[in-house]
């Protein structure tokens, strides 16, 4: 084990942990606050629920987006909802029972302590989100409704109808929107990171290109905060926003920050099938449609043939010819097995030739039953807009006949690795949210990220920092003129030239489609040895095509969205072998990373614990020289470690 | 499918504009509006480095730079004006959630930025929106610190009071309302946010200071006034209803009677 890779998990009972840290840490005084500078990247419900915080406590933090508002940010497009271990339902929930799902859900690679904190303060986040005026759905009474979400068996969901990432936003870009006008924060939109500073190894800046006007700038500070969410874009295909990329992270890998799990990547089983090639955007349909609807193909091929040349209808089809295979399969559970799980479990359906499209990759999500038990009313108020999404987009209304989904790249759970205050293991340099690697093992429960974002960002990050600026205060602000500044930017923009100096005839986008088809294949829901080996070669392949004959148009002095994705898709290149290497060498299944030579006799994920049960956190070691890998071992003290099981 | 494509081309805020027309084909019915401009990008940016297409005249302002992110109809970054209409021919959809199937084949589409004195161009179809920030800073919040909440199910609120709050908050702060508006008001805007905090109890505190504040930010920024012409309604990608703006103004003139 590295001597980096200090996990500084308090000792003590699991409920006391946090506790017990929060006692430990040192305060900064308010009148010192004032003297420290912050840099927040990203504004997501992590980034803006972080700055928004540091800012109330009275440090002073500059906020970046690539956006033209924070308000964009990815998680605006979450749908389904937020767990809570509030115990509203009555139905025997609480923080021990959302940590233990949290932790089984994530196929034992999470950190008991981290995870425990997690359901610890999820009750403080709805009240904070209800202050907020944030208008979650509510009972007649007046009281706050809740729902159930996949791998769960208590109803902990709280939702704003389809829409509770955009409302959770728009509740933390309100509180940071207040915080500007106090003037504690400063927001630069249409501003990418480029990269990380370090002075004397610690992380003090960073240089942002100006997007508008082209122009790289230097911001100092005493500490950086990462919340650029996840990598999924590698995939090209993802329900990630087109925007959304992993290059803050990659930067901070580049300058040492261990970067961990990278091969965990989930895979969601319900969104809208892939139409055709033209497509750049895969959209999800939120899991909590699983509440009420089921999952089937035919039992019988001659039914798919004739739903793949429309000569019947879905509804067509008799009950007992039909498969609910999830219910099938896994009774106890039933549609509301885990992401992974259920991913898997359509994919083997149509590997084994039901898939019920034209490309055989797609299977039923129905409502009959849900609009006969509940009413047209109830299920509208319920889904009403996710509906209205789904006909949009496919012309076909799940009033009258199923949904067609099918799996889709949605999230990373691996991240830079972080020790229990969220430190990288570059002192001053935080990661938060989706960019961390910390609570959702090798697979996250539904409605956990928008649960772990906040988490990071109202109640823990703004605690722990102080630890780390407790001794900074006496410093003065950083100097933006020193040698590493000018360094650092001299490298991007040597990057930058060396991209508008190919001229070559292929597009970003054309080659960036091509890195997602050797990611879906070789990386995505089934991997094994020899698929991994090869995607590390053809992606290393694919890049020196990229450096021979990209062709990145304009200038770098403009508004230039060519080269902000040429930019990021470098970036891609690097975590898709980092993924491919890290999946090659977890030679076990395990929650999303799921290796064909690793599988119960039955197709189940097989965990070998004995060998991996470990974060594997990756040193970079240079260009084109292997990274190195370096081993936390995971210790279980408080919980059992099972083998899942959804079936009893 | 094939179309031809009058793109408003700019080539950044102080540039005078101008249109410049494009054929594409070989497009298919489910594309989305967003995927065909990224297929005439990559042959815009093809025929930049083709000297052929160089001495056929092609002009190659390079690839049309366009605001986008979610392609999930939420995020509110898209934002063209297409066929004279903000979003584009179907009802109460973002630019993103447009799909080829709703034009006809061989039609010439016109696509031009939003167009608004608050809304400056940055480049070709990208505009600046900050002025939405800047009316949302004024006071579209609630002041409570991370922190002071209380227990969530200690303020009730009735179930239709939620869903109405929730109606209003559903807007995406795209600007269609403010492109639409012959007047170029942001009142629409304004008025969901004032009116999803003034529904429920957590926002009464600062209700009558944030309608003022809210309204003289707008005014302040050159937004124009409301005339009560509806188009925002209209043309609001998530249906956001006027009678917001009603509670708007009785807010608003509450406070004022108040001062």
């Amino acid at each position: 084990m590295s001597d980096k890779l200090i996990s500084k998990i308090p000792e003590g009972p699991l409920e006391q942990k946090w506790t017990k840290r929060k006692s430990e840490i040192h305060l900064v005084s308010p009148n010192n606050k004032r003297k420290l500078e912050i840099i927040v990247v990203g504004t997501g419900l992590g980034g803006a629920s972080a700055a928004a915080s540091l800012g109330e406590l009275g440090y002073n933090v500059k906020i970046f987006c690539i956006s033209d508002s924070p308000r964009r940010a990815h998680s605006i497009a979450a749908q389904g909802g937020i767990n809570a271990a509030k115990n509203y339902q009555n139905d025997n929930d609480s923080v021990y029972r959302l940590f233990y799902d949290t932790i089984k859900g994530g196929d034992y690679r999470s950190r008991e302590a981290n995870v425990y904190r997690l359901a610890e303060v999820s009750a403080a986040i709805i009240d904070q989100c209800v202050a907020q005026g944030i208008p979650f759905a509510r009972e007649y009474g007046g009281y706050l409704a809740n729902r159930s979400f996949g791998g769960v068996q208590v109803s902990r969901t709280f939702y704003a109808r389809g829409q509770t990432g955009q409302q959770l936003l728009l509740g933390a870009y309100a509180s940071l929107n207040k915080e500007i006008a106090a003037g504690t924060v400063k927001a630069y939109p249409r501003h990418e990171m480029l990269d990380l500073v370090l002075v004397n190894g610690q992380a003090k800046g960073i240089i942002a290109r100006n997007l508008v006007t082209g122009q790289l700038e230097r911001f100092g500070a005493h500490a950086v905060v990462i919340a650029t969410g996840g990598y999924g874009n590698t995939y090209f295909l993802s329900t990630n926003a087109m925007n959304s990329n992993g290059s803050a992270a990659l930067q901070c890998y580049k300058k040492g920050a261990y970067f961990a799990n990278p091969c965990f990547a989930q895979i969601h089983p319900t969104c809208i099938p892939v139409h055709g090639d033209q497509q750049c955007k895969l959209t999800l349909m939120s899991e909590s449609l699983r509440n009420d609807g089921r999952i089937w193909v035919p039992k019988k091929l001659e039914d798919v043939e004739k739903l793949r040349k429309h000569q019947i209808k879905p509804s067509q089809i008799a009950e007992e010819d039909r498969d609910y295979y999830l219910e099938r399969r896994y009774p106890a559970f039933g549609n509301l097995v885990p992401r992974d799980v259920a991913s898997r479990a359509a994919k083997e359906r149509c590997d084994a030739g039901f898939g019920v499209n034209e490309t055989g990759k797609a299977v039923f999500l129905d409502f009959a039953d849900a609009i006969n038990r509940l009413g047209h009313k109830r299920v509208a108020e319920r889904y009403g807009n996710l509906f209205e999404m789904y006909e949009k987009i496919t012309a076909s209304s799940p009033w009258e006949e199923p949904m067609m989904i099918y799996p889709a790249i949605h999230y990373t759970m691996g991240g830079i690795w972080v020790d229990y205050d969220l430190q990288t293991t570059i002192p001053g340099l935080y990661a938060i949210g989706e960019a961390n690697f910390s609570d959702h093992g090798g697979n996250r429960l539904g409605a956990s990220a928008l649960m772990q974002g906040l988490a990071d960002g109202y109640f823990i990050l703004p605690i722990t920092i102080g630890d780390y600026l407790s001794k900074k205060f006496a410093e003065p602000k950083t100097d933006v003129n020193t040698k590493e500044f000018i360094e650092a930017e001299k490298a991007v923009q040597e990057r930058i030239d060396r991209l508008f100096a190919i001229n070559g005839t292929k597009t970003v986008d054309s080659i960036h489609k091509k890195l997602g088809n050797i990611m879906w294949d070789y990386v995505g829901m089934a991997r094994d040895e020899k698929g991994l080996k090869k995607a590390i070669k053809d992606i290393q392949e694919l890049k020196e095509d990229f450096y021979k004959n990209v062709k990145v148009p304009g200038s770098q002095y403009e508004f230039n969205q060519e080269l902000e994705k040429a930019l990021r898709l470098e970036d891609f290149f690097e975590i898709g072998e980092l993924m491919a290497r890290d999946a090659l060498n977890r030679e076990e299944s395990c929650g999303g990373h799921f290796r064909v030579e690793s599988q119960t006799e039955e197709g189940e994920a097989k965990r070998d614990d004995e060998h991996f049960m470990y974060v594997a956190a990756w040193e970079y070691k240079g260009e084109g020289v292997e990274p190195e890998l370096h081993k936390e071992p995971l210790k279980y003290e408080f919980i059992e470690v099972k083998t899942r099981n959804y079936k009893e | 499918m094939e179309f031809n494509l009058k793109i408003w081309r700019q080539k950044n805020a102080k540039a005078k504009g101008h249109f410049e027309t494009y054929h594409i084909e070989g497009i298919e019915e489910d594309a989305s509006f967003l995927e065909m401009l990224d297929i005439l990008n990559e042959q815009l940016i093809r025929e930049g480095c083709d000297p052929v297409a160089v001495e056929r005249g092609c002009q190659s302002s390079g690839p049309v730079s366009f605001d986008h992110d979610c392609r999930e109809g939420i995020c509110g970054a898209c934002s063209l004006y297409i066929d004279g209409r903000a979003h584009g021919p179907d009802d109460h959809v973002t630019t993103c959630q447009l799909f080829m199937r709703h034009f006809k084949n061989g039609a010439t589409i016109t696509v031009e930025p939003f167009r608004s004195a608050a809304f400056p161009v940055i480049k070709d179809l990208v505009v600046d929106r900050r002025a939405f920030d800047k009316i949302l800073q004024a006071g579209g919040f609630i002041s409570v610190r991370t922190g002071s909440a209380q227990d969530a199910n200690n303020i009730l609120i009735p179930h239709d009071k939620a869903e109405e709050s929730m109606d209003a908050a559903a807007c995406v702060g795209c600007g269609a309302c403010v492109a639409t508006c012959k007047n170029g008001s942001a009142m629409l805007f304004v008025a969901a946010r004032v009116s999803s905090l003034a529904l429920l109890p957590q926002g009464r505190p600062e209700a009558a200071r944030r309608a003022k504040a809210m309204v003289a930010k707008m005014d302040e920024l050159g937004f124009g006034n409301c005339t009560n012409t509806r188009a925002c309604e209209m043309e609001c990608p998530k249906g956001i209803s006027v009678s917001h703006i009603a509670r708007l103004n009785r807010e608003f003139l509450k406070a004022k009677f108040s001062d």
